[in-house]
């Protein structure tokens, strides 16, 4: 065990977090809807200090053959050189991947997007939607604060104008994107005998396990990852399940909010 | 007939600007710089150890500058992650519209990385990028002998104007861009690039023009350094 690992053990043993948080809680969450003009829909998150902006597009492409009558959805995350000194140019690095990944599975196992409802002709012309997130500053949890971002942009997408022949981004279409369900995401840690949500990047890194769990508003869970070298028990794995869930209501509510502005 | 601009500003008048420093706490340094609808950050880590090795210079520091549009932020279609030859160019230019006022000699074998983002375009974005990166890299202490500020100018509709939108851009065929950058104190060109048909006299009214409006961009970014650091009544950092 490393010395700052030990060091965070120690800080979590005494009730305490490592950026000096008390409650064993997420740091202050922002959202700013709308925060990029020029994309479809668009939200900045802020939790404590690490902030991502995610962005939609959206165009008209050729169905896959296997779904030709659904529209189509695709998650990206960049880890942009900016946001952290050690994220380097590049092909996205496989925990880039891996959050992108999972806030694309949180996204469509909640079937918040009407698939069917973004087909123009089947077999040929449906829509497709791109989300893209990018990290402005890495202080940890970039996981959640990506899959909120994605969601917030979600909320805030309007379709672009589309004659059957082009899409005209300079005109709006007037036309919301239709969401039936708010998934939010939470990760919770476990290092040593302490279970935590939100950590910080030193937090992060002496994580032994993780669980992340999206989850909807009745209470039913939409997607799960587990990540972290430890193994966990049925109870530790049920605990996680449950700590997520009773901070998944708050940062809904807090969305929710946010969108009604 | 004389052109009017689309958004009706005078022909010397700039967009609003809006600028900040020290906006992302990860990074040695950093800056913010909003011109309009045009938005760019701009991060500094460094001087730091260089990757790949051959690449190290044994008599300074190498300053490497990287442009990227972030995927959503154009007004048409997604624009595809990694960069491509406009970016790589671009990057380029930045650099050695900031190497004349850098002073890396004191860091030999290592580099000073200028990490440049734009989330939202309107045109100008190479020269929102230069402002912002001038403001990330004096935010991170790298040694400067100047500020390099940017803006760029152009013939729209028969007129030399200062600081195109995007919509003057795509006036017609005829338009010409010519990004500029300068030093602060001597006025130095350090970018100079240009597209478009336009005569000899008509150059030098559109770099005159450069020169004049430029201090508008330079007291927005002494402006944003100095916010940084001012004590407030506590007697604390502003930060």
């Amino acid at each position: 065990m490393n010395e700052q690992k030990e060091s965070v053990i120690r800080t979590l043993q005494q009730g305490l977090r490592y950026d000096g948080r008390k409650e064993d809680g997420f740091r202050e969450i922002e959202i700013k809807m709308g925060s990029v003009r020029n994309a479809e829909g668009s939200a900045t998150v802020r939790i404590g200090e690490t902030e991502v902006i995610a962005g939609v597009k959206m165009d008209v492409e050729t169905p896959y053959p296997d779904t030709p009558d659904e529209g189509m959805l695709m998650v990206g995350e960049e880890f942009l050189p900016m946001a952290n000194p050690n994220f380097e140019l590049g092909p996205p690095r496989i925990d880039a991947i891996e959050i992108a990944r999972v806030v694309d599975r949180g996204i469509r196992e909640s079937k918040t997007i009407d698939v069917k409802g973004l087909c123009i002709t089947p077999k040929e012309k449906v829509w497709s939607v791109m989300i893209d997130i990018c990290t402005i500053n890495d202080e940890g949890n970039l996981m959640d604060a990506s899959a909120l971002a994605a969601m917030a942009a979600l909320m805030n997408t309007e379709m672009p104008s589309y004659d059957g022949e082009v899409v005209d981004y300079s005109k709006k279409s007037g036309k919301k994107l239709k969401l039936r369900e708010v998934p939010i995401t939470v990760t919770v840690h476990n290092i040593g005998k302490n279970f935590i949500v939100d950590p910080t990047i030193e937090e992060e890194k002496s994580s032994e396990a993780r669980l992340t769990v999206v989850t909807l508003e009745d209470g039913r869970i939409c997607a799960l990852q587990k990540g972290g070298e430890k193994g966990l028990s049925i109870e530790e794995i049920m605990k996680m399940v449950d700590i997520a869930g009773e901070h998944s209501k708050k940062i809904r509510e807090l969305l929710l909010k946010n969108a009604k502005k | 007939m004389t052109f009017k601009r689309p958004d009706g500003r005078g022909k010397k008048e700039l967009r609003e600007i809006e600028a900040k420093a020290g906006i992302i706490k990860r990074a040695n340094g950093s800056g913010y710089f909003r011109i309009g609808n045009t938005v760019a950050y701009a991060a500094v880590y460094g001087p730091r150890n260089i990757h790949p090795k051959f690449l190290q210079d044994p008599s300074k520091g190498v300053l490497r500058c990287n442009y990227n549009m972030m995927p959503f932020s154009s007004a048409g279609s997604r624009v595809r992650p990694g960069g491509n030859r406009r970016s790589k160019e671009i990057g380029l230019v930045t650099e050695k519209a900031l190497s004349e006022v850098v002073m890396l000699t004191k860091y030999p074998n290592s580099v000073v990385d200028v990490f440049i983002e734009l989330p939202q375009t309107d045109a100008g974005t190479r020269c929102a990028g230069i402002s912002a990166a001038s403001i990330a890299l004096a935010d991170a202490g790298i040694p400067m002998k100047d500020m390099i500020s940017s803006v760029a100018v152009g013939k729209v509709g028969g007129e030399i104007v200062a600081d195109l939108d995007y919509e003057e851009e795509a006036y017609d065929e005829n338009t010409v861009d010519i990004p500029l950058a300068f030093t602060h104190r001597g006025k130095k060109v350090t970018l100079l690039q240009m597209d478009g048909k336009i005569t000899r006299d008509e150059l030098e009214e559109a770099i005159r023009l450069g020169s004049e409006v430029i201090d508008r961009i330079y007291e927005a970014q002494e402006k944003a350094l100095k916010e940084k650091y001012i004590i407030n009544s506590e007697g604390e950092n502003h930060e």
